[in-house]
């Protein structure tokens, strides 16, 4: 017992993320399967049909478990579905990268730029892009560069408010030192501007990739076969919960996998910062 | 003796946006400072101090008048001339070895004559040990010794110190007072030292220029006599006391007492 004890004290985290995970699915199992309608109608003598979900409105996390196994290692439907968005994310997102950072630092370390460019952002950021999809369809139609701008255009809005914002909120008094020693244009970029900026250049990153996830699903809501979009609008439209749910934790976990490694970078970048209360 | 650094008829002033007029910051300003020489400038707040050991490093361009290090006109930042800064402005992500190297950097540098030289400073200022340490993890006055040893590596013919320990505790001051004479003495610069502390002028000085408050003017040169080297002890001797009434006085029948 004393043993047991100690496991948990030494993994407390691990051992309440995964008591409220475990508790979280024997409820959603629960529901799927009628156990607490019948364990109601035991005691009360009543039936509960709201206590019991039927399959096309919910899959049990069961019968998802056993439909991902289907489609990844049976008939590998999946791989297909993933590799396509996969590519189109990763296109928009290097797109979305190399377009925004440049563009946001130069417009952000340029004072006139800087005012002439802020109405748009602020705009760009107020605005709900999703909402220009059907224009995106109307120019481009629906084929895999019509997903991948529709991605990139997403994903771009972070990372360029992120980096205006960083170039704006460079320490004067490093760039007075920098003058002082005679730095060029280059070396001040080099040596001061970017390294200010990695925070909010990462930090904008990542929060473009949540939403390139989301571009993924918006993106491939019309048209073709492929995709792990289509593959969740068609499922969710033909009443395959558990296709759906295979499809969104698909996302969710590739999601958080890309959002690990940036803060992973983050981390390494960082060592120069006073450990916050994250690692104490 | 020869002189380093000369202001002459130096003024400034610049557009105000709160009156839409021209504000006078600095007022024919002119001094002489010798080679070797360690000269502090002291006045009350807002004189202009800082405004003019930024105009003697040429980060901004005085609207009258010329800065003439070794009889060469200051246009702009150069390698004669180095500034130890009010905050130690270290860059935050640079170990402290990188951050004194970082002018060389600027300068093109590099490679082994650079670390042997950086090298050197860290050990001069008293930090050897904690090159690899980055500036979150340095106590303020190590943090202004980085900063000085960062001015010194640059090897420059007028070293520039802004009021660099305004914000140190009064123990860490005094022992870096001490510690800065030592090292001026063993490098034999020309020192031109901001401050609003007028003991801390007068126990590191040669010479004290008191200006005005606004615009700066140069109300008075005081020459410092009393012997080298110096010890804190110096700071209870009443020759000390009396330049400090002295430079006290001066201060305060021009508006008020020193900054802060």
């Amino acid at each position: 017992m004393t043993a047991l004890i100690r496991l948990y004290r030494g993994h407390e985290r691990l051992a309440l993320g995964l008591l409220s995970m475990s508790l979280f699915l024997i409820a959603w199992q629960g529901l799927a399967d009628g156990w607490w309608a019948d364990a109601l109608q035991r005691v009360s003598g009543q039936s509960v049909t709201l206590l019991r979900i039927k399959p096309i409105f919910l899959a049990s996390p069961w019968r998802i478990a056993t439909t991902a196994w289907q489609l990844y290692f049976v008939t590998g439907e999946m791989w297909r579905h993933l590799g396509l968005s996969a590519f189109e994310f990763s296109v928009a997102f290097v797109a979305a990268l190399v377009v925004g950072m440049p563009a946001g630092l130069i417009a952000g370390r340029n004072r006139l730029l800087s005012y002439a460019a802020d109405p748009l952002l602020t705009a760009l950021s107020a605005m709900p892009q999703v909402a220009l999809i059907p224009l995106v369809v109307l120019w481009m139609g629906t084929d895999v560069t019509a997903r991948i701008f529709i991605i990139a255009l997403l994903m771009l809005v972070p990372i360029l408010i992120n980096a205006h914002a960083a170039a704006r909120t460079i320490d004067p008094r490093l760039l007075k030192l920098a003058r002082s020693f005679g730095a060029s244009e280059r070396q001040v970029f080099r040596s001061i501007v970017l390294p200010s900026a990695t925070p909010y250049l990462l930090a904008g990153t990542r929060f473009a990739i949540g939403r390139g996830m989301i571009g993924i699903v918006v993106g491939e809501i019309y048209g073709s076969s492929t995709g792990v979009g289509v593959m969740i609008n068609q499922s969710g439209a033909q009443f395959q919960t558990a296709r759906v749910f295979v499809g969104v934790l698909t996302i969710v976990v590739a999601g958080m996998a890309l959002s690990e490694l940036v803060r992973r970078i983050e981390k390494r970048c960082h060592v120069w910062r006073q450990p916050s209360l994250e690692q104490a | 003796m020869t002189v380093k650094l000369e202001a002459r008829n130096i003024s400034l002033s610049y557009g105000d946006p709160a009156s839409g007029g021209n504000l006078l910051a600095l007022s024919d300003i002119n001094l002489q400072v010798r080679e070797g020489e360690f000269v502090s400038i002291v006045g009350p707040s807002g004189c202009g101090k800082t405004t003019f050991l930024s105009v003697v490093d040429g980060l901004i361009r005085a609207s009258a008048g010329q800065i003439l290090v070794d009889g060469h006109v200051v246009t702009k930042p150069g390698r004669d001339r180095a500034v130890v800064f009010q905050d130690a402005s270290l860059l935050p992500w640079r170990s402290v070895r990188r951050n004194v190297l970082y002018g060389l950097e600027c300068a093109g540098i590099t490679g082994r004559p650079a670390e042997e030289r950086a090298a050197h400073f860290i050990d001069m200022v008293g930090l050897r040990g904690f090159e690899e340490r980055y500036p979150y993890q340095l106590s303020g006055g190590m943090q202004q010794r980085v900063n000085l040893a960062r001015a010194l590596v640059m090897d420059p013919e007028l070293l520039l110190m802004d009021e660099p320990f305004a914000a140190l505790d009064a123990q860490t001051r005094e022992m870096m007072q001490e510690e800065l004479l030592q090292i001026w003495r063993a490098s034999g610069k020309t020192v031109l030292f901001i401050t609003h502390q007028i003991d801390e002028a007068i126990f590191l000085s040669d010479r004290v220029i008191v200006f005005s408050a606004r615009p700066g003017r140069v109300k008075e040169s005081v020459d410092i006599t009393l012997d080298r080297p110096r010890s804190l002890k110096l700071k209870r001797d009443p020759r000390f006391h009396a330049l400090e009434d002295r430079i006290w006085g001066l201060i305060q029948e021009d508006g008020g007492p020193p900054a802060r």
